[in-house]
């Protein structure tokens, strides 16, 4: 639903260790995870933050997704388990 | 004038953000209230408190309940404000809290997202190119004067549809609004200066709108009809007043800084990809804003006794040192991985113009050191900073080539 479809990596290609989550609640808009990693998150005009797709990180981008979640000012990333 | 220029005798109780010990060197004060008194208090210009850790600053930048935007100024209006008939809700969304601030934010945030932001930047670097073509052949320019304070009042006039040939009036009226805060004739000056001469734009633009900031605010309507003329010059006002000397004054630094530690200025010129996270590391070290908020109701705040009408300075530029908060808060470390830096604020209130903000640092250092890799201070004396509400050098004379 929503999101890029495109966007999740098959199961195939190592496996998705990491999932992230954007608190829309706590989002303020700085844009920081968005200017660290563009593929991992979507930015509308308000700046407010949302995942690409399902919040599914690929083995390649878990360094970025930690970058974003390290930089966010309003602690509004987090780090969930993947789902099984 | 007396407690305006007196000594100051205790920093933890007495402390002043215009002293000139605090402009130059601001951070040597912040640590040692972090250690002694992490909440300072002054009664000069009214009873104000100067929070200096991350954790404490972020709090009361959420707590807008007992924290309000209403006054924002860090230097306060001495008695009543020139400008209370025109502007009767201030700058909004800047000096207000919810419900207003919600929508008159919302009203700018698109003019200053991330795709509308990477619109300006062939603009800001044709600018920038342009300013460094005018001093490159003489080997010495004053990088605060001759280069960072053009470049962020022009694109601003820009964005508002203004003329870019009124940059220098916009300028001094900026700084008598922010800079000279504390010379009651100069800051009615600006205040006049700016309000008059948006009121005339906005007759211009009812009469033949165009596709900038400011036509678009008057085609706006709030239930049905059309804004208020007050508030549409308030955010007009708040953009020009928001974007100049605070970029101006990021850049200024960031240059000082790469002048003043040639192994960060090779390191960056060897590495451009280090561009981004430089540019973060430098708004953290050198940020260059404090707001004000003024308390609503008597609340106590880690063992504060905070009344109501005492006002808060927003030290985020102290926050952006909290070394509970920043492994090695003190040095710049250009690839800083882990930098979660308030430097636009936090809470509801982050700065509407962070994205431009942050393009026009990084367009301005990089046309600067493609064009001139090597320059240092021409003399450490020679440099001159302001204080206050922003804080950033003013006089960097740097030679080069």
């Amino acid at each position: 639903m929503g999101g890029r479809p495109g966007a999740r990596p098959p199961a195939a290609a190592g496996g998705v260790r990491v999932r992230i989550r954007v608190d829309p609640d706590k989002c303020q808009g700085h844009a920081r995870c968005y200017a660290l990693a563009p593929e991992l998150f979507d930015i509308d005009d308000y700046g407010l933050s949302t995942v690409v797709g399902d919040g599914s990180v690929p083995a390649a981008l878990e360094e970025k997704a930690r970058l974003a979640v390290a930089n966010c000012p309003e602690f509004a990333i987090e780090e969930v388990p993947a789902a099984p | 004038m007396g407690t305006r220029t007196a000594p100051v005798s205790s920093w933890a109780s007495d402390f002043d953000v215009l002293a000139p010990e605090y402009v130059a060197d601001p951070f040597t004060i912040w640590d040692q209230l972090r250690s002694a008194c992490p909440v300072a208090h002054t009664d000069r210009r009214g009873s104000t408190w100067l929070p200096t850790r991350y954790a404490d600053v972020t709090a009361m930048a959420h707590d807008v309940e007992h924290f309000s935007s209403l006054e924002v100024a860090v230097i306060p209006f001495e008695g009543e404000p020139p400008d209370e008939p025109l502007l009767p809700y201030g700058l909004p969304p800047i000096s207000s809290d919810p419900p207003l601030h919600t929508w008159t934010r919302r009203l700018l945030l698109p003019w200053f997202s991330h795709r509308r932001v990477a619109t300006y930047e062939a603009m800001t670097r044709g600018l920038c190119r342009g300013l460094i073509d005018g001093f490159a052949s003489e080997g010495r320019a004053d990088a605060a004067a001759d280069y960072a304070q053009q470049i962020p009042v022009r694109v601003i006039a820009h964005i508002l549809g203004v003329s870019p040939d009124l940059a220098d009036t916009f300028t001094g009226w900026v700084r008598d609004v922010l800079e000279f805060a504390d010379d009651p004739e100069r800051r009615a000056r600006g205040v006049q200066g700016l309000l008059n001469y948006f009121i005339a734009e906005v007759a211009l633009r009812r009469d033949e709108p165009g596709e900038d900031l400011l036509s678009e605010l008057l085609r706006t309507e709030v239930d049905g009809a059309p804004m208020e003329e007050s508030l549409v010059l308030g955010a007009a006002a708040l953009v020009l007043i928001a974007g100049v000397d605070t970029t101006w004054s990021a850049i200024g630094s960031s240059l000082w800084h790469l002048a003043a530690h040639p192994e960060d200025r090779a390191r960056l010129v060897g590495d451009p990809a280090l561009m981004d996270l430089a540019v973060e590391e430098l708004l953290r070290a050198y940020s260059p804003v404090t707001m004000a908020r003024v308390v609503t109701t008597d609340v106590e705040f880690e063992g504060c006794p905070m009344k109501a009408g005492d006002r808060i300075l927003m030290n985020f530029p102290a926050a952006n040192r909290d070394p509970e908060v920043f492994d090695r808060a003190d040095t710049v470390v250009l690839d800083r991985a882990h930098n979660r830096h308030v430097a636009f604020g936090s809470g509801i209130h982050r700065c509407a113009g962070s994205n431009l903000a942050r393009m026009e640092l990084r367009v301005a250092l990089e046309e600067w050191l493609a064009r001139i890799p090597e320059f240092h201070l021409d003399g450490e004396d020679e440099v001159t900073w302001a204080g206050g509400q922003v804080r950033g050098p003013r006089r960097l004379p740097v030679v080069f080539g």
